[in-house]
């Protein structure tokens, strides 16, 4: 067992993980936050992306005790109190989601791009940015929308 | 499961030899923790090479460049200099996965891990380059052609890992390019893929050319009279036709769902000769 500490949502967490204990196990299991999703078992789908030190990362695919000392965000530490991240509010205007399975990815995937690309990104960066996400509902085009949307006004 | 991660590459190797275990490297994990999910393999020790010094660097030299083992995909397309040098390396590696898988894999993993449809292997065999391989005993330096032998194979031995890419000085009027055929537009594996590296003359005529196959074949293939079938032309239709014919002769694929014996060794031709007009282009000459 190896012991890690880091920071979640900006509350400093200690917790014992095996090596092979993965970061979203630790994240769902371990700290009960499940708005972190698990879409696949072959890296592929993005429901399960969180930022660890300002980066998109798919969490199914990083070993926890990597992350020891990581500065980590999920879908829950978006939110100020009642107050919704923009991007969270922009999905929910534009109707960005269905059943909602991979909106938690797509959300922490999104604000990286913005990030890495401004307020305004252009679609066909936002659909190849994307590309690691996958949506079996709304057929993306509102998630773009969505996107746009929640650049502009982060 | 034991997991370390070593600040030096002697400590890496050092863990590495003394296993008895099954031991493996962790760059980004992109196929190793794919692989534990799957049940493929059960680590007793993995060795992270992440946090060892210069291992996240690229260095550029009189030489080429040297990219450590454990720099990410996306961090060569930031890299104006080698962007520049070698375009067809760079793309080859930023068609790996997406954005988040290419935030985290590495071409040295791409290599290790051995798979026949790697992308980046045929880019990095056609610009000639080398990898720095490292073990409790020493190290040493080969070719990128001789370190994958079969599916899943490397010939690299108990206890080494690559600890370095390294890839020549780009010559004056040479270029280099890569192409895969997938069913998707992302987010695929290649069912044919094929790098081609070339230098021009003065007068635009090629000089040296080095052409690679991927996944048709049980590793990446340098087709030797492909190359020949250019060499000393300016890419002409005649010599583009003997280059597709060449590297569809060199096919030796397998049938299954992702394409058949018959398109992959069609394709092949037909990418081959598209690579190639890419990289003539690159390299200053004019069809
Ligand atoms: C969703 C998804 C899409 C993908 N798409 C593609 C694609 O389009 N094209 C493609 O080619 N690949 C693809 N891959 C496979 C994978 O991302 C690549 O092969 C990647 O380059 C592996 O690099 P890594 O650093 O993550 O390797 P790791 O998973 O860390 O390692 C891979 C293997 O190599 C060994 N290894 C790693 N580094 C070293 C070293 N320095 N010395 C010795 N051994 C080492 C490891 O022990 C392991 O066996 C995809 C994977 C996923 C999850
Ligand atoms: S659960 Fe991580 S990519 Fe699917
Ligand atoms: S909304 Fe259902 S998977 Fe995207």
């Amino acid at each position: 067992m190896h012991s890690i500490s880091l920071a979640l949502n900006g509350k400093p967490v200690h917790g014992q993980v095996e090596g092979r204990t993965l970061l979203v196990e630790f994240i769902r299991e371990s700290r009960g936050l499940t708005g972190t999703h698990v879409g696949c078992d072959t890296s592929q789908c993005g429901a399960c992306v969180v930022s660890v030190n300002g980066k998109a990362v798919k969490s199914c695919t990083v070993f926890a005790v990597a992350c020891d000392g990581a500065e980590i965000t999920t879908i829950e530490g978006l939110a100020k109190g009642v107050d919704l991240h923009p991007m969270q509010v922009a999905f929910k205007e534009h109707h960005g989601l269905q059943c909602g399975f991979c909106t938690p990815g797509m959300i922490m995937a999104s604000i990286d791009i913005v990030k890495r690309h401004g307020k305004s990104v252009d679609e066909e960066t936002i659909r190849r940015e994307l590309s690691g996400n996958i949506c079996r509902c709304t057929g993306y085009h509102n998630i773009v929308k969505a996107v746009q949307a929640g650049a502009a006004n982060m | 499961m034991r997991y370390e991660m070593p600040t030096t590459a002697k400590a890496a190797a050092g863990l590495l030899a003394k296993e008895k275990g099954r031991a493996f490297v962790l760059a980004g994990g992109t196929d190793l923790l794919v692989k534990m999910k799957a049940g493929v393999v059960e680590p007793d020790l993995i060795v992270d090479i992440k946090a060892i010094k210069g291992m996240k660097d690229i260095k550029k030299s009189a030489g080429g460049f040297v990219i450590g083992a454990a720099v990410p995909c996306v961090a060569l397309s930031e890299n104006a200099a080698l962007t520049k040098a070698w375009p067809g390396v760079v793309e080859a590696a930023n068609l790996i996965g997406s954005k988040q898988v290419q935030g985290r894999c590495t071409m040295s993993g791409n290599l290790c891990n051995a798979s026949p449809a790697a992308d980046s292997v045929p880019a990095l065999i056609a610009a000639g380059a080398k990898v720095s391989i490292i073990s409790a005993k020493g190290s040493r330096k080969v070719a990128v052609e001789d370190v994958t032998t079969g599916v899943g194979r490397t010939s690299l031995k108990k206890g080494e890992f690559v600890t370095a890419i390294e890839l020549p000085a780009k010559k004056p009027k040479s270029g280099d390019a890569y192409l895969r055929f997938i069913p998707r537009t992302e987010m695929d594996i290649a069912v044919v893929s094929c790098a081609v590296n070339v230098s021009l003359d003065a007068k635009g005529m090629i000089t040296k050319a080095r052409v690679v196959l991927g996944a048709v074949a049980i590793t990446a293939l340098l087709v030797k009279d492909a190359a020949s079938a250019i060499v000393g032309t300016k890419l002409d239709d005649a010599a583009k036709a003997k280059l597709a014919a060449a590297c569809s002769a060199a096919c030796k694929p397998i049938d299954d769902k992702r394409g058949t014996v018959e398109f992959r060794t069609e394709v092949a031709g037909v990418l081959a000769r598209r690579a190639a007009e890419i990289a003539y282009a690159r390299a200053g000459g004019k069809q």
